[in-house]
């Protein structure tokens, strides 16, 4: 019977690969990121080609506060993945559940930004061009957030039942991973519909 | 090097010794535990099985268009028809065959290449699958939904590339375009998550002692083809959401009434379209790479090379689109640089050509089926490359675009080069799927005819394109001095559709009479060939470890092994 030399034999502690959560969730991002790429290129390529009104500057108001809940509820879950690799439950529960609230906040003034574009500046996604890539746009981002949501609360439902542990700190971070990209294409969609876009 | 250190459970013990058992059954469990399965083995077998399913209708489909066109002012079938049958033949050979049997073959192959026990995701595998089978059933039900059977039902007739304005609402009424854009939308989820998990085995699942340069060539290849799907077919989804979001609410994203832009759609599309290429022909060389070595007798040259020059056609592949879009109009800087890009392409593929050339040099090579298979594919492939080049250079591009020489250059790559490694790689690894091994004599027979049916086919087809032939045609003058060259290379697809026939009938016969192939037929040298034929639903008894990048060899010359040169 031959053996095979090895010189890996003696460390063999050592071999380590990266988590399949971690590198399937950065390949998930890899291509959502891809996807929006191309509606923020549609939406920037078809700025001011309007036949008609209304137009971007006449109906669209920055959304500073609703956009400061977003982007700080990205603070607010790493405090919670912090908490759970520490084995802090109630901390995590705490900052869990204020990220959600963050989130829901955020998704409360894209609602009241579309009731009033609907029903006072009468844009929807079919009166004009502007419509329609805003709101494929926005409501892509907002779908988004809607997804993290439901993950989330599906997560805190599991931490107050007490069927969340500090070995699933791991699957947290994953989640948290996908939230952090929410936060981040945030930035971008802001940037290109309130700043450039106006 | 820290030699002499025995490793009791080695690769050696990854070797399965338990006599191979066949599972009894009602045929009713059989099909349940097909349907249920998450194993990858299984789900690459549905892969393959789909695929070529789907292979056999669109070959039908391009041999109704070749009769077609076989003379002027023929009526085999109506116009209406013929435009259903190229966007159906386009549509079905990327999305239903090429994806999933690259997929199929990637699933089956990378788990057992790396010594893992399954895909890193095995219930995402499944769902995987069965939406890519959905968006297959969506997309033929088209035929039969809508207006029922009679004529040709509601089939999409927009071409495969479904330029915009053409698929709006106002120039494509009905549902034919829907079921094309809703079927392509499943069939990318189900792309997108089987590259999230390829990358995800290959990066976390590989056993101990393979690092990635120790890693298969094939793995690398599929890592990198998989980096693709997710920057490319990523677009095609967000397109299909915005033409769906143009057609369903009343959007204006291609609506060029409305200030809309139907070139963008041909960016977006190409954006995809291109890349798409090199998704395909990646695991047709990854194939290339495993068989050429094998069956030379020597270990591939260039190892590092291979690895750069793929992952470096990958990243260039991302910025080549609009050499299809040359006759859109650019601006001058615009077609300098895809001119430019393109051509860049065919340095790392060159490299690539030059290896597989430097691997069989000298080597003691074996014409066996596959290659054979791998033969032709490296003369067809440095011929498609050439014509692409050639097709790169803007100028050029305005006199031929959209002519039948466009149609004979990718048929050159896809046939002549991705089915053609398609083949080798479906006669190399059958035995290790079934356990039998495929008839020698009648792959002969399937090379040949394929090979004289491909060449007289696609080798004539570049003339009628350089005289002035356009591609989507329903039907044509007498006076034009087609007529031959259109009836040879009707002959020629005809021959190919024999072949192909030829290979079904191998593919049946050998299953239930086929040679025993036992776990290692071709004296190979990757983990695969440690298993048994087929092998066990839990792949390797114990966790081989590996200390090289041809483990098996080093387990059948322990007088010189691999590792000992690392």
């Amino acid at each position: 019977m031959a053996t095979i030399p090895l010189e890996h034999a003696h460390n063999e502690a050592e071999w380590r690969l990266p988590t399949r959560g971690v590198v399937a969730m950065t390949s998930l991002i890899i291509a959502e990121s891809t996807i929006f790429t191309i509606f923020v290129t549609a939406y920037l390529y078809n700025l001011g080609r309007d036949t008609h009104g209304p137009t971007p500057k006449e109906v669209l108001d920055i959304p500073w506060f609703y956009s400061i809940c977003l982007i700080s509820s990205s603070l607010f879950i790493w405090l919670a993945e912090h908490a759970i690799e520490h084995a802090k439950m109630a901390a995590f529960r705490l900052w869990w559940s204020v990220t959600i609230l963050l989130g829901l906040i955020f998704l409360y003034g894209t609602a009241i930004e579309w009731h009033k574009l609907i029903f006072e500046d009468h844009l929807t996604i079919s009166t004009n061009l502007f419509g329609t890539c805003y709101y494929s746009l926005v409501g892509l981002h907002a779908s988004h957030v809607v997804v993290g949501l439901i993950m989330m609360l599906v997560t805190v439902a599991f931490a107050f039942t007490r069927h969340l542990h500090p070995e699933h700190a791991y699957r947290v971070k994953v989640l948290a991973l996908y939230w952090h990209f929410v936060d981040a294409v945030w930035i971008v969609v802001f940037t290109v519909v309130y700043v450039v876009g106006r | 090097m820290d030699s002499g250190m025995p490793i009791p459970q080695g690769i050696e013990g990854a070797i399965d010794r338990t006599p191979a058992q066949s599972a009894r059954g009602t045929y009713l469990e059989a099909i349940h535990s097909w349907i249920v399965t998450v194993d990858h083995k299984k789900l690459g077998i549905l892969y393959i099985a789909y695929a070529l399913v789907f292979l056999l209708v669109a070959g039908a489909e391009a041999l109704m268009i070749r009769i077609q066109l076989i003379r002027p002012h023929n009526d085999f079938v109506s116009p209406f028809t013929f435009n259903r049958l190229f966007t159906m033949h386009g549509t079905t050979m990327v999305f239903l065959v090429g994806m999933p049997i690259l997929f199929g073959f990637g699933n089956y192959l990378v788990p057992l290449m790396i010594g893992a026990r399954d895909m890193a995701f095995p219930r995402l595998n499944a769902f995987s699958f069965w939406i890519s089978a959905f968006a297959g059933l969506l997309l033929y039900y088209s035929f039969i939904g809508g207006v029922g059977l009679s004529g040709t039902g509601s089939a999409p007739d927009v071409a495969w590339f479904a330029y915009a304005p053409l698929t709006e609402k106002a120039f494509s009424p009905g549902h034919s375009t829907d079921y094309w854009a809703v079927a392509i939308l499943a069939s990318g989820i189900g792309s997108i998550g089987t590259a999230i998990n390829i990358l995800a085995t290959v990066f976390c699942m590989r056993c101990k002692g393979m690092t990635l340069f120790r890693m298969p060539l094939l793995p690398w290849l599929y890592a990198t083809t998989s980096f693709i799907v997710l920057v490319a077919v990523s677009p095609l989804t967000a397109c299909q959401a915005m033409l769906l979001i143009d057609r369903y609410l009343g959007g204006h994203f291609f609506d060029t009434q409305a200030g809309g832009s139907a070139i963008l759609w041909a960016h977006f599309f190409w954006i995809f379209g291109h890349p798409e290429v090199y998704v395909l022909v990646l695991p047709a060389f990854a194939f290339a790479n495993e068989i050429i070595p094998v069956f030379s007798r020597k270990a591939i040259f260039g190892y590092p090379a291979m690895v750069a020059a793929s992952v470096g056609i990958g990243f260039i592949s991302l910025g080549v689109w609009a050499h299809h879009m040359f006759t859109i109009g650019m601006t001058s800087f615009g077609n300098a640089f895809f001119t430019l890009s393109t051509m860049l392409v065919s340095i790392p593929t060159g490299i690539k050509t030059f290896n597989w050339l430097a691997t069989i040099w000298g080597g003691r090579i074996r014409f066996t089926t596959p290659m054979l298979f791998c033969i032709a594919f490296l003369f067809q492939w440095v011929i498609a490359g050439l014509t692409g080049i050639m097709l790169s250079v803007s100028a050029w591009n305005w006199q031929l675009h959209n002519s039948y020489f466009v149609v004979a250059h990718f048929h050159y790559v896809l046939i002549g080069a991705i089915v053609f490694m398609i083949f080798a790689a479906i006669y190399y690894w059958y035995p290790k799927i079934t356990g039998r091994m495929l008839d020698d004599k009648l792959g002969k027979w399937h090379f040949w005819l394929m090979l004289i049916g491909f060449h007289v086919c696609f080798d004539t087809m570049h003339i009628p394109g350089l005289m002035g032939m356009p591609r989507q045609i329903y039907t044509y003058e007498a006076d034009r001095g087609w007529n031959t060259l259109n009836a040879i290379v009707s002959v020629g697809g005809f021959i190919q559709g024999i072949a192909v026939l030829v290979l079904v009938y191998n593919m049946v016969h050998s299953f239930f009479r086929g040679e025993e192939a036992g776990p290692d037929p071709w004296d190979a040298w990757t983990l695969e060939w440690a298993t048994a034929s087929p092998p066990p639903p839990y792949n390797f008894a114990t966790d081989p470890v590996v200390a090289s990048r041809r483990p098996l060899w080093d387990l059948k010359h322990p007088e010189d092994p691999d590792s000992a040169f690392e």
